[in-house]
C-alpha cells in the first residue's frame, strides 16, 4: 500500500484548521489524503484533535479554515445528510424507539426507497453481520456486541462510499473487542469501502489499519503503516505513544550517514540510527524496544557496543519474562525475553551486559 | 387508625384547652383588623383571658368542617347572616339567649335595643354592612349617577361596570334598578318570571361587566380605571376613600344590607368565655368601637345615639353607615330565608347565565 | 440424570452448614431485610393513608351518602319503605300523618334545618317550608292532609314527595344526577331547562380549556426544555433558575401581576396604545375572560411541562441526531422521526401533569376568569362554601373518575411505565 504517492485522493484535508473559541486551535494545519478502499485510523490521546477531524469530515463541525474534499468535490458547505457518509458511533446510537429492522430501513426510507427494495437491502445487511434473526428486536434487548453489529450494518446498508467509525469498540470488553476488530477488518476487505477509524487504542490501530495517523496537539505526528509506525517512529512522541520503549537521554558524539554514536549522560557510548537529529553535539533521546534488547554477546553483531546493567527484578508473564534493569543510571530499563525452554535464568542483583542492533536504537528529538 | 385519629384530635384539644385562649375567626383584611382592635384586644385586657384573631377567606365552611370532624379549635366565628342561620339550622352552632345579652348603655333591654333580626337563635349581630355601588368622581363629572337605574344606563354613563360574581345581592339590585320597590323584591324574585326579569336586566349590561369575587378587587378595579362604576362592600369603598384618599363616591340607592353575626361553633373549647366575648363585643360600647374602625353600622339603637367619629378623629361616621336614615331611602335587607332556600338553585342559574 | 434435571428435588435436599434446610434459611435471611425495608416506608404509607386515601374515601362516601332527612324523619322512612310505589301526585292521609309526626319531632329535636337542607338540595325552597311546617306541626289535628296543605300548599307538590322519598334512603345517586344537570320535577328526574344546565357544559369547557393550556404549555416548553438540555452547564443553570422562579413566587402574586399586565388599563394595552398599534378606544380585553384564564394558567403551569421534558431530553445523547443526519435525514426528519419520539415519555408525563393540574385549578380562573373563564372547580369551591358538600363531592368524584379514565386511556395507548416525571 503506497498511499503516500497517491494523488487521486478519495478524501483530502487541505490546510484544515479548527478553533472552537477563537483563541486556541484544536486542529492545526491538517493535510491528509486517504485513498479509495483504504482503512485509515486516526490514533491519539484524548484532546489530540482526531475526533474533531472526524466530525468535520462527517459534517457535524465546520472547518474554521482550509478545505475538505470527498471524491474530488469540496464538501465544506454540504450538510451532513447530503454527504452520503456512513457513521458508527461509540455508543452505537441505535434509535431506541425503533426495531432493528426499522433502524436499518431508516436511511433507505429517507432516501425514498420502495418497501420491497428496502426489505431486501435490510435483509442483506443483517445477513452480512449474521443478525437477521434479530430483525424485530429493539436495541435495548440486544447485548453490546450485537448492538455494535447492528450499528455497523446500519452504517453500511445504504452503500456509502465512506464509513466513519468513532471509537466503535470502546464500550466492549477485551475479548469481544478483539473479535469485532477482525470482523470489521474482514467486512472492509470484502466490501472494498473506505474506512476512517478513530481510536485511542494503539493495539486496535495496529491490528486493523492500512495506515495510521498519530495525532497529538492538533497535528499529525506520523502517518505510516502499522509496522513502520512501530518499528520506525519518527519522533519521541510516536515512539512513546506506540508500544513500550526504553528511553536513554544523551548527546550525539559522532554522526555519519545512517549511523550515530551517542554518549549517554552517564558516559557510556552506544550505537544508534539517527532519525531527527541533525548535528554532532545535539541532545537526543535514544529509544529502544524492550524486545530488541539482548544480553547474550553471541546474538550481537560484531563490534556492537554493550553496556553494563544490573538486574533489579524479573517479572514472570507467561509467554515472556520481563526484566527490569538498571542501565545508564535509569532504573526503568526493560528487557523482554521469550520464555523458551533453554532461556538463561537471570536473578535480581546479577550483573550483565546488554546491547542492541544499531538500527533498533533510534536517536530522536529529546 | 381510628384510635390514632382520636388520639391526635385529643392531643390538639388538650393543647388548646391548656392554653385557655379564646380564638376568634374572621375575614381578615380591614374588617378583621377592626374587630381585633375594637373587640379582641380590649376584651382580653379587661377580662384577663387571652384572645387571638385568626383569618379565613370565609369562616362558615371552616366552622362546618371543624364541627363535622369533632375538632373545633375556634370559639367565636364571624359569619354572614345566611350562613349563621343555616349552620344554626344544621345544629352546628351553640344557641345564644338574647336575654343573656347586656342591656344598652341607656338601659334598654337587649331584645328591644337591637334592630329587628339582629339577634337570631345562634348569632348576635356585630354590624350591618351593605352592597352598594360606587364611582370615581374624578372620572364621572357633571351629571353623576344617583340611582340604581343609573348603574344600568350605559348611554348616560358609558363605560364598564364592576359586579360581584354571584347571584346574591346582584339579582336584588337588578330588580330594584328595574323599578321593583324594595319591599316587593323577594316576592318578585320568588317567581320564575321574577328571576327571568332580574337576569333580563343584567343582560342589558352583561357585555360591559367586569366580574369580581374578592372584596378587595372592587376598589382596585375602580382605582385602575378598569370600570367606571362597581358594586362593592361599602366598607371597602370607605376605606379606599378615607384611608387612601381615593375620589370614590358611594351611591346608596338600591343598597342591599345585612347583618354580620358572631356565633359560637358547637363544641367550642371555651364556650363560656366565648359567650362573654360576644356579650362584650355586641354591647353598645363594643359595637361603637367597631364602627370607629370601619364604616359598618352598629345593630343597636343605643349605639347610634351619640355621634360616631372615625379613628382618624375627624370623619363623622354617620353618613357613611348603611343604617344612616338618609342612606335608607331605597334600601333592602337581605332575606336569609330566601337565600337559604334558593342560594344553590339561583347560583347554578347565574353560572349558566354567565356561561351563555 | 433424572434428579439432575429436577431442580425442585435438588434444592429441597440442600441444607446449610448447620443442617437447616437452605430454603428456610434463605427465607429467614430475606424476611429480616424485607421487614427492615418495610419499616422504612411505614411512615410514608401511614402518611398517604391519612392524608390521601382517607380524605378521598371520605369524599366519595360523602357524594352518595346523606342522612339529614333519613335520620330525622323515622316515620316517613318507615312509610316510604312500606309504600315504595305510592302516587306522589296524591299521597294518602297516612303519609301526611307520618310527615306531621316527623315535623313535630324535628321541632323538638331541632333537626328541621338538617332535614330541610337535605330536601332543598333537590327541591329548592324547602328549608323555610320545613321550618314553617315544623313550627305548626304540634297544633295540627287530623285530617293531617288538609291541615298541612292549609299551612302551605307547597306540601302537596309531587316533586317534594319524590324528593322526600329519595332522601329517606341514606345512600343516594341524587347528587350525581344534580351534577349531570338533572332536576327533580313533579314528574321525576328530568333534564334541566336551557337556562339552568351548567355542570356538563362546565365539565366540557374545563377539559377543553385544560387541553388548550396543555397544548400551549407543550408548545412553549419544548424549545425551552431543549435549550436547557443542550446549553452548557453554567448557562443552563441560569435558565433553570428562571424556569423555577415562578415556583418561588406565590400563586396569587403571579396571578395578580398578570392582571396588572393584561387588564384594559394595564401595561400591555398601554404599550400597544403608545406604539399606536391600537387606539385608546380599541383597547383589547385580555383579562377577565377566557383569554386571561388561558394566559395566566399557561404561565402558572409551564414549569410542570418543562421539567419532565427537560429530564427526558437531558438523557438523549446528541449522537442520535447525528446518527440520523449521517444516515441521510434532513434536520426536520431527524426531529420528527428520531428526536420527537424519544421525548414522548416526557411529553406524555408533562401533558398529563399539566392537564390534571389545570382541570383542578380554581384560584386563577376565579381571579382572572371573568364571566366565561369559569371552570368546574369554581363550582366545587362554591358548593363547598355553601355547605352542599355532597354535591361538591359528587362533582369532584366525577372529575376524579374522568381523570382516572384518562389515565387508563393513557396506559392503554402509551403505557404508564413509560411516564417520566423527572
Amino acid at each position: 500500500m503506497a498511499a503516500e504517492t497517491r494523488n487521486d485522493a478519495f478524501v483530502a484535508f487541505e490546510r484544515v484548521q479548527k478553533s472552537y473559541d477563537g483563541v486556541t486551535l484544536v486542529v492545526k494545519d491538517l493535510n491528509l489524503s486517504i485513498g479509495k478502499g483504504e482503512f485509515l485510523t486516526m490514533l491519539g490521546p484524548s484532546g489530540s484533535g482526531k475526533t474533531t477531524c472526524l466530525m468535520m469530515l462527517a459534517g457535524f463541525e465546520t472547518a474554521t479554515n482550509g478545505e475538505i474534499r470527498l471524491d474530488g468535490q469540496p464538501i465544506n458547505q454540504v450538510p451532513p445528510h447530503k454527504r452520503g457518509i456512513g457513521m458508527v458511533f461509540q455508543n452505537y446510537a441505535l434509535f431506541p424507539h425503533m426495531t432493528v429492522g426499522e433502524n436499518l430501513a431508516f436511511p433507505l426510507e429517507v432516501r425514498g426507497m420502495g418497501k420491497s427494495d428496502r426489505d431486501d437491502k435490510v435483509k442483506r445487511a443483517l445477513d452480512m453481520v449474521q443478525m437477521f434473526s434479530f430483525i424485530n428486536r429493539r436495541p435495548a434487548q440486544l447485548s453490546g456486541g450485537q448492538q455494535q453489529r447492528i450499528a455497523l450494518a446500519r452504517a453500511l446498508v445504504f452503500d456509502p462510499k465512506l464509513v466513519l467509525m468513532d471509537e466503535p469498540l470502546g464500550a466492549l470488553d477485551k475479548q469481544l473487542r478483539e473479535h469485532m476488530q477482525f470482523e470489521i477488518k474482514h467486512l472492509h476487505e470484502r466490501l472494498g469501502i473506505t474506512v476512517v477509524y478513530v481510536t485511542h487504542d494503539q493495539g486496535e490501530a495496529l491490528t486493523m489499519s492500512d495506515r495510521v495517523a498519530v495525532f497529538n496537539d492538533g497535528r499529525i505526528q506520523q502517518l505510516a503503516t502499522p509496522s513502520d509506525l512501530y518499528e520506525r517512529p519518527e519522533n519521541s512522541f510516536v515512539a512513546q505513544f506506540i508500544g513500550e520503549n526504553n528511553k536513554l537521554p544523551g548527546t550525539i558524539e559522532e554522526l555519519s550517514g545512517d549511523k550515530a554514536l551517542v554518549r549517554l549522560q552517564t558516559g557510556e557510548l552506544i550505537d544508534a540510527t539517527p532519525v531527527n537529529v541533525k548535528q554532532k553535539g545535539a541532545a537526543t533521546l535514544v529509544s529502544i524496544r524492550p524486545e530488541r534488547v539482548e544480553f547474550k554477546p553471541e546474538m550481537m553483531p560484531p563490534g556492537a557496543h554493550m553496556i553494563d546493567a544490573e538486574v533489579l527484578e524479573i517479572i514472570y508473564m507467561g509467554d515472556i519474562l520481563r526484566a527490569v534493569l538498571r542501565v545508564a543510571g535509569s532504573d526503568e530499563f526493560v528487557m523482554k525475553m521469550r520464555n523458551t525452554l533453554g532461556q538463561t535464568k537471570l536473578v535480581p542483583g546479577q550483573k550483565i551486559k546488554v546491547g542492541w542492533h544499531p538500527q533498533d536504537a533510534r536517536a530522536l528529538d529529546p | 387508625m381510628k384510635k390514632l385519629l382520636a388520639l391526635s384530635t385529643a392531643l390538639t384539644v388538650v393543647g388548646f384547652a391548656a392554653r385557655a385562649e379564646v380564638v376568634v375567626m374572621s375575614w381578615g383584611g380591614a374588617y378583621g383588623e377592626a374587630q381585633t382592635e375594637a373587640h379582641v384586644k380590649p376584651w382580653s385586657a379587661a377580662s384577663g383571658i387571652a384572645a387571638t384573631m385568626v383569618d379565613s377567606d370565609n369562616p362558615a365552611p371552616a366552622v362546618k368542617a371543624m364541627v363535622e370532624a369533632g375538632n373545633v379549635t375556634v370559639d367565636v366565628a364571624s359569619l354572614e347572616y345566611a350562613d349563621a342561620i343555616r349552620l344554626c339550622d344544621e345544629g352546628m352552632l351553640e344557641p345564644i339567649d338574647v336575654a343573656s345579652l347586656p342591656a344598652g348603655a341607656d338601659g334598654t333591654p337587649a331584645a328591644d335595643d337591637f334592630l329587628a333580626g339582629a339577634v337570631t337563635e345562634c348569632g348576635v349581630s356585630t354590624d350591618i354592612w351593605s352592597n352598594v355601588f360606587a364611582f370615581d368622581s374624578s372620572k364621572i363629572t357633571g351629571t353623576v349617577p344617583t340611582t340604581a337605574a343609573d348603574f344600568f344606563d350605559l348611554e348616560k354613563f358609558p363605560g364598564k361596570r364592576g359586579l360581584k360574581k354571584g347571584a346574591k345581592a346582584v339579582l336584588e339590585f337588578a330588580l330594584m334598578a328595574d323599578g321593583v320597590p324594595a319591599a316587593e323584591v323577594y316576592n318578585v324574585l320568588n317567581t320564575p318570571e321574577g328571576v327571568d326579569r332580574a337576569f333580563a336586566k343584567l343582560d342589558t349590561i352583561k357585555s360591559d361587566v367586569v366580574w369580581w369575587e374578592a372584596g378587595a378587587q372592587a376598589p382596585q378595579l375602580l382605582a385602575d380605571g378598569e370600570v367606571t362604576m362597581t358594586t362593592a362592600y361599602n366598607g371597602r369603598i370607605f376605606a379606599a376613600a378615607i384611608n387612601e384618599g381615593k375620589p370614590f363616591q358611594i351611591v346608596w340607592d338600591g343598597q342591599v344590607y345585612e347583618n354580620e353575626m358572631y356565633a359560637i361553633p358547637k363544641g367550642a373549647p371555651n364556650k363560656d368565655a366565648a359567650l362573654e366575648f360576644i356579650k362584650y363585643a355586641t354591647s353598645t360600647e363594643g359595637l361603637r368601637a367597631q364602627a370607629q374602625h370601619i364604616s359598618y353600622g352598629p345593630a343597636r339603637k343605643s349605639a347610634l345615639k351619640e355621634e360616631l367619629i372615625f379613628k382618624d378623629g375627624k370623619t363623622v361616621m354617620a353618613p357613611h353607615l348603611p343604617t344612616a336614615p338618609e342612606n335608607m331611602g331605597n334600601a333592602l335587607e337581605t332575606s336569609s330565608d330566601f337565600w337559604v332556600d334558593h342560594d344553590a338553585e339561583l347560583n347554578e342559574r347565574f353560572q349558566a347565565w354567565l356561561a351563555q | 440424570m433424572a434428579e439432575a434435571t429436577d431442580p425442585v428435588t435438588q434444592t429441597a435436599l440442600l441444607t446449610t452448614a448447620d443442617g437447616r434446610p437452605l430454603k428456610t434459611a434463605l427465607a429467614e435471611a430475606q424476611a429480616k431485610a424485607r421487614r427492615r425495608a418495610f419499616l422504612l416506608v411505614v411512615p410514608l404509607i401511614l402518611f398517604v393513608i391519612m392524608t390521601f386515601l382517607i380524605p378521598i374515601g371520605y369524599m366519595l362516601k360523602r357524594s352518595f351518602e346523606h342522612d339529614g332527612f333519613a335520620s330525622s324523619a323515622p316515620a316517613m322512612v318507615a312509610w316510604f319503605a312500606a309504600n315504595p310505589d305510592f302516587d306522589p301526585t296524591n299521597p294518602p292521609e297516612e303519609a301526611y300523618a307520618a310527615l306531621v309526626s316527623d315535623l313535630a319531632r324535628m321541632q323538638v329535636e331541632k333537626t328541621t334545618g338538617m332535614a330541610g337542607t337535605r330536601i332543598n338540595y333537590s327541591v329548592p325552597g324547602t328549608i323555610s317550608l320545613f321550618k314553617g311546617g315544623a313550627r305548626a306541626a304540634k297544633n295540627l289535628t287530623p285530617p293531617f292532609k288538609e291541615a298541612l296543605l292549609a299551612v302551605d300548599a307547597e306540601w302537596g307538590r309531587p316533586a317534594l314527595w319524590r324528593g322526600m322519598q329519595s332522601a329517606s334512603h341514606v345512600y343516594t345517586a341524587e347528587f350525581y344526577l344534580v351534577a349531570s344537570d338533572r332536576k327533580l320535577t313533579d314528574d321525576g328526574w328530568a333534564r334541566g331547562g336551557d337556562k339552568e344546565r351548567i355542570y356538563l357544559y362546565l365539565f366540557f369547557k374545563t377539559f377543553l380549556i385544560s387541553g388548550i393550556i396543555t397544548f400551549l404549555c407543550l408548545l412553549l416548553a419544548f424549545p425551552v426544555a431543549h435549550l436547557l438540555a443542550t446549553l452548557p452547564m453554567a448557562k443552563s443553570s441560569l435558565l433553570m433558575i428562571f424556569v423555577l422562579l415562578p415556583f418561588w413566587t406565590s400563586l396569587l402574586v403571579r396571578t395578580t401581576s398578570w392582571i396588572a399586565l393584561l387588564q384594559e388599563q394595564g401595561v400591555a394595552n398601554d404599550l400597544l396604545v403608545a406604539l399606536g398599534l391600537i387606539t385608546e378606544e380599541g383597547r383589547l380585553t385580555m383579562m377577565y375572560n377566557m383569554t386571561g384564564t388561558i394566559v395566566a394558567m399557561t404561565h402558572v403551569l409551564l414549569p410542570f411541562m418543562i421539567l419532565p421534558l427537560y429530564s427526558v431530553m437531558k438523557v438523549i445523547p446528541p449522537s442520535y441526531a447525528r446518527a440520523a443526519r449521517s444516515l441521510g435525514a434532513t434536520s426536520w426528519t431527524t426531529f420528527r422521526r428520531v428526536y420527537l419520539p424519544q421525548t414522548l415519555p416526557g411529553i406524555a408525563a408533562g401533558s398529563l401533569l399539566v392537564f390534571i393540574l389545570a382541570v383542578g385549578y380554581y384560584i386563577t380562573p376565579a381571579l382572572v376568569g371573568g364571566a366565561d373563564g369559569q371552570l368546574i372547580s369554581n363550582l366545587i369551591s362554591f358548593h363547598m362554601s355553601k355547605s352542599n358538600w355532597s354535591l361538591a363531592a359528587a362533582i369532584a368524584a366525577m372529575l376524579l373518575a374522568s381523570i382516572l379514565l384518562l389515565y387508563w386511556l393513557y396506559d392503554r395507548l402509551v403505557g404508564i411505565d413509560r411516564l417520566k416525571f423527572g
